[in-house]
């Protein structure tokens, strides 16, 4: 029997402030953000019940919502979430060939930009990708003849949400990165030299047979970070462009829907309405990860 | 036959990984382009801001733009060492608090036996997935009620529950054998005594990773400037750089000083992360989840 199992209640003493602080900044919003989404509130009143009737407009009403925001949120989350875990594995896996010095310079390296607080770095990305032809990549493909006339990279709706993908795909090699590529170096090799004895032929298989099943909690945990990651960086529409809304609303995500509604209109039982849908959607995409790599269910 | 080598983590060269230096060597080079713009940009004179075409690497470089940064908030009453002073700050007891807390709550959740643990780890699972800006609202809402807009703690406070923390070092205390913990509560040490002396300084590189984590999240972050805090006085130099482009416009000059904003943004992250990448790492491997 274990002594530190003897009756105290000193795991509570060292739980509390992690608990209070969880409780106050995470648990509550979550809750209040359920309450709110089925009232009508507009911050200085009190909140009024009105059922879901804030589901019903969500639905029937908001065109914006369902024709704009939704469909960019979803094409955001797949590219960037999806797309984006997928990518760092690769690169995870490419990395662990090479040897130990080389690896830790290009993990590095890959690391790197996810260090780069992505609405902040948007004073920087609006200089490369300036509208006028002192921009860089303006003067770039005017050079090179592919462009004849500077695009508003930024301003048009055809191009933001490109430039939002790519700017936060570069930037999505984070924590989930080095967490996967740790699980590959990690894994027995005595699994590769058994399924070699058992007729595994090349290294993509290698990698389906041995290293991903071998590596599960890892994935699980990188796939997490790519979820949170994605939604973290979803306000960087506004920031790129400038304006809330986004350009005839192309780079629209529900995060900028909630504060537009919460902020600039007022209307909070709305926005929290917004707020719920949008973690419904996180945990829709996480329960998909879970049911892949998760060792319950 | 000669003993069976994976070829994943060699612990030498050989020829057949040039392959993987061929695939990597361009996509490292697209990764570090716009860092090497931020630092090139930064350097730049006037001139060179100004040139058409625009060149991408600087050729004399010079602190002009640093010293604009500074010059630029010398008109308005609040300078931008007040920022900085306030980022150094949050990020300083941020790094420090949210170790502390996640330390106790990591230790209790792996080393102590009660009824509700395994539920509360599994809740903090879930919220690893939390993302704050989702429930801004709600949040801002909570802080008012609790009299915390325009206060200096609410930069650190918003911060400090951080469940990826709680959740690395209960994985790495898991490692750290009952049996140490056991012999020490015979000789009549507290908990106190034990998470100080015995199990912090075998949790270095989770505590390292912790710290890391935190500081970015508190170096990078502008929520409670943005959301919480009216007061100019109490915000963050986050928040300045991102609204930056009001302060200066959208001219060529300002994009020198954008950019010089942006390293000081940047390179702290990098040089902590660089120090710390082996701790890092050593702790990733335990981040699995299940």
């Amino acid at each position: 029997m274990r002594i530190s199992s003897k009756k105290d209640r000193g795991h509570w003493l060292l739980l509390s402030p992690y608990l209070v602080l969880f409780i106050v900044f995470i648990a509550l919003p979550v809750a209040v953000a359920i309450y709110l989404s089925f009232t009508y509130f507009n911050a200085i009143e009190k909140p009024k019940w009105i059922g879901i009737q804030n589901y019903i407009t969500l639905i029937t009403r908001d065109t914006l919502f369902m024709q704009k925001v939704l469909p960019n949120t979803i094409k955001y989350a797949l590219i960037v979430g999806v797309g984006g875990y997928i990518l760092s594995f690769i690169l995870a896996w490419l990395v662990a060939q090479l040897t130990r010095i080389p690896r830790t310079i290009f993990a590095l390296i890959i690391y790197s930009p996810s260090l780069t607080a992505g609405v902040t770095m948007s004073v920087i990305w609006r200089v490369l990708f300036n509208g006028d032809q002192q921009g860089y990549l303006n003067a770039l493909l005017l050079k090179l003849g592919i462009i004849d006339k500077p695009i508003q990279w930024l301003q048009s709706p055809q191009h933001l949400m490109d430039i939002m993908i790519l700017v936060s795909l570069w930037s999505s090699m984070g924590v989930g990165f080095l967490a996967m590529l740790a699980g590959i170096l990690n894994v027995d090799e005595q699994l590769y030299e058994a399924a070699y004895i058992d007729g595994i032929k090349n290294r993509l298989q290698e990698i389906i047979y041995v290293t991903i099943p071998a590596m599960k909690p890892q994935m699980l945990f990188g796939a997490v970070m790519s979820i949170v990651n994605t939604f973290t960086s979803a306000g960087i529409g506004v920031a790129l462009s400038g304006s809330n809304p986004t350009p005839q609303y192309a780079g629209q995500l529900i995060v900028n829907h909630i504060e537009d509604y919460g902020f600039l209109r007022y209307e909070m039982g709305y926005a929290a309405a917004l707020s719920v849908v949008l973690l419904l959607i996180i945990w829709f995409f996480s329960r998909i990860a879970w049911r892949l790599f998760g060792e319950r269910d | 036959m000669a003993k069976f080598t994976t070829k994943t983590n060699p612990r030498y060269f050989h020829k057949s990984q040039l392959k993987f230096y061929f695939i990597l060597a361009p996509i490292a080079i697209f990764m570090m382009l716009p860092i090497i713009f931020i630092f090139s940009q930064a350097f730049k004179p006037v001139d060179e801001l100004f040139l058409y075409p625009p060149r991408f690497f600087v050729r004399r470089p010079t602190l002009a733009n640093f010293y604009e940064l500074f010059q630029i908030t010398r008109a308005s009453t609040i300078p931008i060492s007040r920022y900085l002073m306030n980022s150094i700050l949050t990020a300083f007891f941020t790094v420090l608090f949210t170790i502390i807390i996640s330390v106790f709550a990591g230790y209790a959740l792996s080393k102590k036996q009660f009824k509700a643990k395994n539920l509360l780890f599994t809740i903090n699972n879930l919220a690893l997935m939390f993302v704050p800006i989702a429930v801004i609202i709600p949040r801002y809402l909570i802080v008012q009620k609790l009299g915390l807009i325009d206060t200096f703690i609410i930069n650190i406070l918003s911060l400090l529950a951080m469940p990826i923390g709680v959740f690395l070092v209960k994985q790495f205390i898991d490692q750290i054998p009952d049996a140490l913990i056991d012999a020490a509560l015979v000789d009549g040490a507290n908990d106190f005594h034990i998470i100080f002396n015995i199990v912090m300084p075998l949790l270095k590189p989770a505590i390292s990773t912790v710290g890391i984590l935190a500081f970015q999240v508190a170096w990078n972050s502008a929520e409670a400037s943005t959301y919480y805090i009216n007061n100019e006085n109490l915000k963050t130099f986050a928040f300045y750089v991102s609204n930056l482009t009001q302060t200066t416009g959208n001219t060529v000059a300002g994009q020198g000083i954008a950019a010089a904003a942006g390293l000081i943004m940047f390179v702290p992250n990098l040089i902590l992360f660089i120090i710390m990448q082996s701790r890092v790492m050593n702790t990733m491997a335990y981040s699995g989840l299940k």
